[in-house]
C-alpha cells in the first residue's frame, strides 16, 4: 500500500482565459494533516473542487485512494469526506435529520446510520441539541454539524475547505481541537485556510499556495528555513509617503535582507530583528519618516509567505 | 433509486415547514375557492346544495297572450325541473322584493302588452324594420350572480326564439297584403295561424332551451353543473403552477446554498439529483391537489366526480405541471427568476384554463394557445368528471397532459445539460 493515499500530478484549472490553478503537484501522507496555505483567491477551493471530482481539471490528474479523479469519480467520492467552505445543511432541518439524510446520500442507512449519527453529534458536542432545526443555531454550532456531516462515512481523507470562516474564537478552538482528535484517532485531513496559526498548529506538512501556483512544501521546520530563521520587522509609519532612498537605505542596514513598504507599513527581514530596531529607526527619522508603531515576529510562515511573494499571507 | 426517493422526500418535508409556502399552497386556494362560492350564489341557496339547482325564480305575468303563458311554461317545463324553482308572483314589486330580500335569484316580469306587442303589422314600419316588442324584465339578485345570469340566459334564449318567429310573420303577412292576397282587416286574424304554422313548419316548439349533458349522464338526467366545480379545480391548478415553480426555484436554491454541490460531492449521480428533485416536485403537487380535492369535498360538500378517475387526473395534472416547473427551473439562472416567471406563468396559465373567463369568449387563437397550460386540460377533465363522466370521457385529457410533461421533462434535462446546473 502506498504512503500516499492521495498524489496530485501537474493539476491545471482555467475558466477560459483565466488560470485558477497553474501545474500543482503534491501529495498527502496516510494519517497526516496537511494543509493547503495561501491567501483568499489562491486556487485551494478550486483545487479541493477539483481532488472532490466536483469540476474536471483542465489538464492534469490525480489519485486518491488508488482511484484516478478523473477515471473512477465514483469511488474516490465514496473514499473522501468533503466539509465545504459554506454551511451547506438544510436549515428547516434538525441537525439529526440533516446527518440522517448525507449518510443517505453516502449510502448508509438504518440502525448503523442513527448510531453513526450520535457518534458524531457527539464528537462534535451538539448531542443534547441534535433535535433542534439548524436554523436556531450558533454560526459555530452550524459549522460542527458540517464537519459532522462530512464524517458520517468514515472517509479515509478529509477535505476541510476554511472550515473556520467567520466563526467565534470558542468555536474556532472547538474545531481546531476535533481536527486533532479525528487525526489523533487515524483520519487524514487535507485542509485548506488563509489562517496562518491554524496551518501552524495542526499540519504535518504544509503547502503554500498562491496564483494558483504550489510555491512552498514541506513541514512547517524546513519552511521556517527558507527564510533563514529571520524575524519580520513591521514599521508602521502612516499614510504619508516615504522618500524612495528610505526602502534603499533600509536595505543597507547590516543584517536587513529585505525592505518592503505596503500601504502604511515598512516590512523587513532581519536576521536579529531588536537588534537591528534602534538603527532603523534612527534611519527613518533622518529621512522624514515618523514611526508610530514596531513590531517584532520570530520565524513564522507569514515571513515565508513574504520572503516568497514580497506581499502578506493576509493581503 | 432509494436515493431518488430520499432526495423526494427530504424537498416534500422542507417545503411543509415552510410556513409562508403553506399559505400560497394550500390556505390561498382554500379561501378563493371559498370567495369565489359565495361570490358565485353557491353558498347563499341554503346549505346542502351543491351546484346550481333549484335556483330560486320568481315569475310576474301580465299578459293575457300566448306568449306570457309559454314562457311560464318553459320555466316550468319538466325539462328545467330540478335547475329552476320556479314560484309566481302577483305583480312586480312584491317580485322584486323577493329578490331584494335574497329570498330568489332573480324575478321574470313578462308586460302585459307583450303578446300584442309581437303581432305583425299589415304594412312596414319606417325604415322597414319590425316595430319593437315588449320587453320581458329579469330583475337579478347581485348576490346571485351567477344562479341570475342562468335565469337571464334561459330567458333571452326565449326572447331570441319569439324575435325569430315575430319577424318572418312580420314578413310573411307583409307579403300577403302587398300581393292583394290579404285585405288589411284580415291581419289580425290571420297572424296567430300563419305565426302557428310556421313554428310547425320548423318542427320545433316556439320556446325550447337547450341544456348540454354529457353522455355519461343518466338518460333524462339534467346535470348538475356547480360553480364549484370550475372555481375549486381551476384555483388548486392555479396553485399547482406556484408549487411546481416553488420546486424549481428550490432547486437553484440549492445551488446557491451550496447544498447542490455538496449533493453532487457525494456518491449521487447529477441524475439521481434531478430525478429526487423532480419526484419532489411531483409529489408536494399530488399532496397539494389531493388536500384541496378532499377538502372541499368535506367541507363544501363538493362533488369531483369517479374517485379513481379523479386520482388518475391529479396524477396525470401534476405530472404536466412538474415538467413545466423543471423547465422553469432549467431557463431562470437565479432563484428569484424562477419566483418572478413562476407567479407570471400561474396568472397567465390560470386565466387560460377557463375557470374565470370561459374559453369559448376567447379568440380562436388564443384558445388553441390556452392549450398548452395543464390548466385547460385539467379543468375540461375535472368539469367532465364532476358532471359524471368516467374515466373513458377523460383518456384524452389524461393522454394529453401525460404527454405533455413527458416533453416537457425530456426539454428541461436537455437545458438542464446545456446550462451546466449540475456540473462544477
Amino acid at each position: 500500500m502506498s504512503d500516499f493515499i492521495l498524489t496530485a500530478d501537474d493539476l491545471h484549472k482555467s475558466y477560459g482565459e483565466r488560470a485558477a490553478v497553474q501545474g500543482i503537484s503534491f501529495g498527502v501522507r496516510r494519517g497526516e494533516v496537511f494543509s493547503l496555505l495561501g491567501p483568499n483567491g489562491a486556487g485551494k477551493t478550486t483545487t479541493i473542487s477539483m481532488l472532490s471530482c466536483l469540476i474536471a481539471p483542465t489538464r492534469g490528474d490525480a489519485t486518491i485512494a488508488g482511484h484516478s479523479i478523473r477515471r473512477e469519480p465514483g469511488a474516490v467520492k465514496r473514499a473522501i469526506g468533503v466539509v465545504p467552505q459554506e454551511i451547506a445543511l438544510y436549515q428547516a432541518l434538525s441537525a439529526r435529520e440533516n446527518l440522517l439524510f448525507w449518510g443517505q446520500m453516502y449510502g448508509l442507512g438504518g440502525a448503523s446510520l442513527r448510531r453513526r449519527a450520535d457518534e458524531v453529534l457527539e464528537l462534535v458536542g451538539l448531542r443534547d441539541r441534535a433535535n433542534d432545526r439548524l436554523e436556531t443555531y450558533s454560526g459555530g454550532m452550524q459549522r460542527r454539524i458540517n464537519l459532522a456531516a462530512g464524517l458520517l462515512h468514515r472517509p479515509q481523507l478529509v477535505f476541510m475547505d476554511e472550515p473556520t470562516v467567520g466563526i467565534d474564537p470558542q468555536s474556532r478552538r472547538n474545531i481546531l481541537d476535533m481536527v486533532k482528535q479525528l487525526n489523533a484517532q487515524g483520519m487524514t485531513v487535507l485542509y485548506t485556510t488563509h489562517y496562518m496559526e491554524e496551518a501552524q498548529e495542526l499540519s504535518s506538512r504544509i503547502g503554500i499556495i498562491d496564483h494558483g501556483k504550489l510555491i512552498a512544501l514541506g513541514t512547517l521546520d524546513e519552511l521556517n528555513r527558507l527564510v533563514g530563521e529571520e524575524d519580520v520587522v513591521e514599521l508602521q509609519v502612516g499614510a504619508e509617503s516615504t522618500p524612495p532612498e528610505l526602502l534603499r537605505a533600509l536595505n543597507g542596514v547590516p543584517g536587513v535582507s529585505q525592505a518592503s513598504r505596503e500601504n502604511g507599513t515598512l516590512r523587513l527581514l532581519a536576521r536579529d530583528g531588536n537588534a537591528a530596531l534602534p538603527e532603523l529607526i534612527t534611519l527613518a527619522n533622518s529621512l522624514g519618516t515618523r514611526v508610530t508603531n514596531v513590531s517584532i515576529r520570530v520565524p513564522n510562515l507569514e515571513a515565508v509567505f513574504l520572503s516568497l511573494t514580497g506581499r502578506a499571507l493576509r493581503d | 433509486m432509494k436515493k431518488i426517493l430520499v432526495i423526494g422526500l427530504k424537498d416534500f418535508s422542507l417545503i411543509w415547514r415552510d410556513r409562508a409556502a403553506l399559505l400560497l399552497l394550500l390556505a390561498a386556494p382554500f379561501v378563493l375557492t371559498l370567495g369565489l362560492g359565495f361570490v358565485s350564489g353557491r353558498f347563499a341557496a341554503g346549505s346542502g346544495r351543491a351546484g346550481l339547482s333549484d335556483i330560486p325564480v320568481v315569475i310576474v305575468n301580465q299578459d293575457h297572450g300566448q306568449l306570457g303563458q309559454a314562457l311560464v311554461n318553459a320555466l316550468s317545463s319538466k325539462d328545467l325541473a330540478g335547475l329552476l324553482a320556479p314560484t309566481t308572483a302577483g305583480d312586480p314589486a312584491a317580485a322584486r322584493g323577493q329578490v331584494d330580500a335574497n329570498q330568489a335569484a332573480a324575478a321574470v316580469i313578462v308586460p302585459a302588452e307583450f303578446s300584442t306587442s309581437t303581432r305583425p303589422q299589415p304594412v312596414p314600419a319606417p325604415g322597414g324594420q319590425t316595430g319593437p316588442a315588449a320587453a320581458i324584465e329579469v330583475y337579478a339578485n347581485p348576490a346571485q350572480p351567477l344562479n341570475a345570469s342562468v335565469v337571464q340566459a334561459i330567458v333571452q334564449s326565449f326572447a331570441s326564439q319569439v324575435e325569430t318567429g315575430r319577424v318572418s310573420t312580420q314578413v310573411t303577412v307583409q307579403q300577403l297584403v302587398a300581393h292583394g292576397l290579404v285585405s288589411p282587416q284580415q291581419v289580425a286574424a290571420l297572424a296567430p295561424a300563419v305565426a302557428q304554422r310556421a313554428t310547425a313548419a320548423e318542427g320545433t316548439p316556439l320556446i325550447r332551451v337547450s341544456v348540454q349533458q354529457s353522455d355519461a349522464a343518466g338518460s333524462g338526467a339534467v346535470p348538475q353543473v356547480d360553480a364549484l366545480a370550475i372555481f375549486a379545480p381551476g384555483m388548486a391548478l392555479m396553485f399547482l403552477m406556484y408549487t411546481v415553480s416553488y420546486g424549481g426555484r428550490n432547486l437553484l436554491a440549492e445551488r446557491y446554498a451550496g447544498t447542490l454541490a455538496r449533493l453532487l460531492g457525494t456518491p449521487t449521480s447529477a441524475a439521481q439529483v434531478l430525478g429526487g428533485k423532480l419526484f419532489g416536485i411531483f409529489l408536494t403537487g399530488l399532496a397539494q391537489v389531493s388536500v384541496l380535492v378532499v377538502g372541499t369535498s368535506l367541507l363544501f360538500q363538493l362533488r369531483w366526480g369517479d374517485a379513481l378517475a379523479v386520482a388518475a387526473l391529479i396524477v396525470a395534472v401534476t405530472a404536466a405541471a412538474t415538467g413545466w416547473g423543471l423547465v422553469l427551473a432549467a431557463v431562470a439562472r437565479t432563484p428569484a427568476q424562477v419566483g418572478s416567471l413562476g407567479t407570471a406563468l400561474m396568472l397567465v396559465f390560470g386565466m387560460l384554463s377557463g375557470a374565470f373567463i370561459p374559453l369559448s369568449t376567447f379568440p380562436g387563437w388564443l384558445q388553441t394557445l390556452a392549450r398548452i397550460s395543464p390548466n385547460a386540460w385539467g379543468l375540461e377533465a375535472f368539469t367532465t368528471l364532476a358532471q359524471g363522466g368516467a374515466l373513458s370521457a377523460i383518456a384524452p385529457g389524461l393522454a394529453v397532459l401525460l404527454a405533455m410533461a413527458a416533453a416537457l421533462f425530456a426539454a428541461a434535462v436537455m437545458m438542464f445539460r446545456r446550462s451546466q446546473l449540475l456540473k462544477y
